[in-house]
């Protein structure tokens, strides 16, 4: 059964940090970060805990208000970025630390409230048609709370989904996923790259995840240190990145 | 041994000058204390029916309105928080706060003190002082909230929004009690009838001094949260630079 | 209608959470019961004196047990992180305190449904025939209850000792609310029953001002 995705569906968003700054106290989460993803680059954020990656993700899911510097945010073939902070946020998409489901209610439900607050049409026929893909329909009406640890990662995941986002957010998304679940993360995100989605991840190891990536961010101490973009080669930088936190 | 790498930045004009500023004016209102005290105890006149215990009044009714000055002080420093997300608007707030609650404070017992040798009761429940006592509970709430929140920028965000509720609530609070009182009569602590001149310009250059011992005092404690972000900043500074030479 | 609508949704999703278990509900009643016999002790509740203590007797004890209620109100969402879910989606972020205003307000209304009765028997109040004014009464003290309440909430879900901070912080905030509902209670109560236009007014102004506030700078308190 098709439903129509809604508008303005995975056609990729393209997003600029201009000099970002975060400051928590007297503590600098992100000094001067500057970057621009284009629509439909699938970038790979890299770096050791505490380099400011979370900090950076949920200033670009409006989150987080930066303490100076601007992010701004533009619709596929547009020239003018997006005013409506509402307008973007309805085309982000994002898998963060915590699974962002209610555990009271069941998986049918959570979805079927996310979709009704994304302001999409037949929600509760869009909330099943998620979770047939993520393997979980048999599950549908069991509360989150009995889930296993795979099976709510994957029910945040068709979350994020949900809304057929233009630019998807990813902290560490294959967290608590087995190879299978891994294996269908990588699938699900590659099927969604193709469709033009904007992809910025952040990500520890899951190596297949890393087969999409076009290119490679790092942070250190809140810093942009390096970027695979000039050499265009992410997977060497990315095999650094891991060998580098296996080592320490 | 890592060296830090920031200096000490200066404060606002020479360490000298602004020592020896800040003793003049404190000297200053020293002075203007003296004169408003020994006015209040010697040149006004002696009140007809209370006698000499009526000059607390010289004192009760000053801090009262100058808590109300503080207070109006921590409700636009609460606003301008919110504007700007300063962090030096937090600092005057919380200043502003405890100087005022010290205010109620005295309001509260010099209350009792008079009343007691006057109409044989310790307290009474009547609008002015029942509004105070909850006025007194507010802000000490204000600043037990502050302690119980340890990140500075939710503590100052958070804060600056029960502030601003507070603040509105208090014309509330009065206006209630004051009805109430109308309604359930009982004795008045207060300054009934007109107000012979020499006693009123005494009333006014005792609130002058009280409002010289604001100043100086908001001042200081202002000058105490500077000082303390200053000393967090140092801190985190050499510790990173502690990391980062055993880096290398 | 990125408020209207959203604030419905999650009206519904906070209705829908707290009557499939109803612990919240089941937990005030009885505690609200409870206090009541217990103040039952402290004073002789023959009629004239029950009539005098009933109003604020009430009150205090809708205030209590609303500060215990209100409490889960943002710690439920800290749990999964469920609160930045809310603020992702594209809806105004102080629709989430409306809903949850709202669905407080619901709950506090249903269980002083079920407990009027029984604090009518137990006090000897002739509330039937004042029985539309008190609803009035009932309905502004609640949602003064409700908007401080949930706000606080939110307030004190960020803070240390959380659980003793909501009624710390509640208590004299809600102080003329609380005034002007007993009084206009004790005036429904009284030997030619009354509803004081004055105490009246002030309920509505109360409420009129504080929700206005918390559209104003209610959101704030969401931010990360």
């Amino acid at each position: 059964m098709a439903i129509a995705p809604p508008a303005n569906s995975t056609r990729g968003v393209s997003i600029e940090f201009q000099n970002i700054e975060k400051r928590y106290g007297v503590r600098l989460a992100l000094r001067g970060v500057s970057l621009r993803i284009d629509a439909g680059e699938c970038v790979a954020l890299v770096g050791a805990n505490g380099s400011g990656k979370t900090t950076l993700i949920k200033i670009a899911a409006l989150l987080v208000r930066p303490t100076s510097g601007r992010v701004s945010f533009w619709g596929s073939g547009s020239a003018h970025p997006l005013d409506d902070p509402l307008d973007v946020k309805r085309r982000i998409g994002m898998v963060a630390h915590h699974i962002l489901l209610y555990d009271d209610l069941t998986a049918e439900e959570n979805l079927e409230l996310f979709a009704k607050l994304y302001g999409l049409d037949r929600p509760r026929e869009r909330a099943v048609a998620a979770l047939e893909p993520a393997g979980l329909i048999s599950r549908r009406a069991d509360p989150v709370r009995d889930f296993s640890r795979g099976m709510r990662q994957r029910l945040a995941i068709a979350r994020a989904l949900l809304p057929s986002p233009g630019l998807l957010l990813l902290d560490e998304p294959a967290t608590g996923l087995d190879p299978a679940g891994q294996h269908w993360l990588g699938e699900t995100l590659a099927r969604i790259h193709q469709a033009g989605c904007t992809i910025l991840m952040s990500t520890h190891g899951a190596s297949e995840v890393h087969s999409i990536v076009t290119r490679a961010v790092r942070l250190a101490a809140g810093c942009l240190a390096e970027d695979s973009a000039p050499s265009g080669d992410p997977q060497r930088m990315l095999a650094a990145a891991l060998a580098a936190e296996q080592g320490t | 041994m890592a060296t830090l790498s920031a200096s000490v930045p200066a404060r606002a004009g020479a360490p000298g000058r602004a020592h020896s500023a800040q003793l003049i004016e404190t000297l200053l209102v020293a002075l203007l204390l003296g004169i408003a005290g020994y006015s209040a105890l010697f040149v006004a006149p002696t009140e007809r029916t209370m006698g000499v215990i009526q000059r607390i009044f010289y004192f009760h009714v000053p801090s009262w309105w100058s808590a109300f000055v503080a207070f109006s002080i921590v409700l636009v420093a609460n606003l301008a928080y919110l504007r700007g997300r300063n962090p030096k608007w937090d600092w005057l707030g919380v200043s502003a706060a405890e100087v005022g609650v010290a205010f109620v404070t005295v309001g509260l017992v010099t209350g009792p003190i008079w009343a007691h040798p006057v109409w044989g009761i310790w307290w009474t429940w009547d609008a002015r002082l029942t509004s105070a006592f909850v006025l007194w509970v507010l802000y000490v709430s204000y600043l037990l909230l502050r302690n119980l929140i340890e990140e500075p920028e939710r503590r100052a965000v958070i804060s600056a929004v029960f502030g601003i509720f507070a603040a509105v609530d208090i014309p509330l609070v009065y206006f209630s009690i004051w009805f109430f009182r109308t309604q359930h009569p009982q004795p008045v602590i207060g300054d009934g009838g007109s107000l012979d001149p020499t006693m009123g310009k005494v009333l006014l250059l005792c609130w002058a001094a009280m409002l010289g011992i604001l100043v100086l005092m908001v001042r200081q404690r202002y000058r105490v949260e500077a000082l303390r972000w200053d000393v967090d900043r140092l801190r985190l500074e050499a510790a990173q630079s502690a990391n980062e030479s055993t880096a290398r | 209608m990125a408020f209207a609508r959203p604030t419905a949704v999650l009206l519904g999703k906070e209705l829908q959470t707290e009557f499939r278990t109803r612990e919240l509900l089941t937990t005030t009643v009885v505690f609200v019961l409870m206090v009541l016999v217990l103040f039952s002790f402290t004073f002789d509740p023959t009629s004239v004196e029950s009539r005098r203590f009933a109003p604020g007797l009430l009150w205090l004890t809708l205030l209590f047990a609303g500060s215990l209620m209100l409490h889960p109100s943002f710690t439920r969402e800290q749990t999964n992180d469920t609160l930045a879910a809310l603020r992702l989606a594209p809806i105004d972020p102080t629709a989430i305190l409306g809903a949850k205003i709202l669905a407080n307000g619901c709950f506090l209304l249903v269980a002083e449904a079920l407990l009027l009765p029984i604090f009518a028997a137990l006090y000897n109040l002739h509330v039937w025939q004042v029985l539309g004014r008190f609803c009035v009464v009932l309905f502004l003290g609640t949602l003064a209850l409700a908007t401080i309440g949930t706000v606080f909430s939110a307030i004190s879900s960020q803070a240390r000792m959380r659980e003793m901070l909501l009624p710390l912080l509640l208590l004299p905030v809600l102080t003329p609310a609380l005034i002007a509902s007993t009084e206009a209670t004790a005036g429904l109560f009284d030997e030619t029953p009354y509803l004081s236009p004055q105490w009246v007014g002030l309920l509505v102004a109360f409420d009129a001002i504080f929700l206005t506030v918390t559209w104003l700078f209610g959101e704030y308190l969401l931010e990360e």
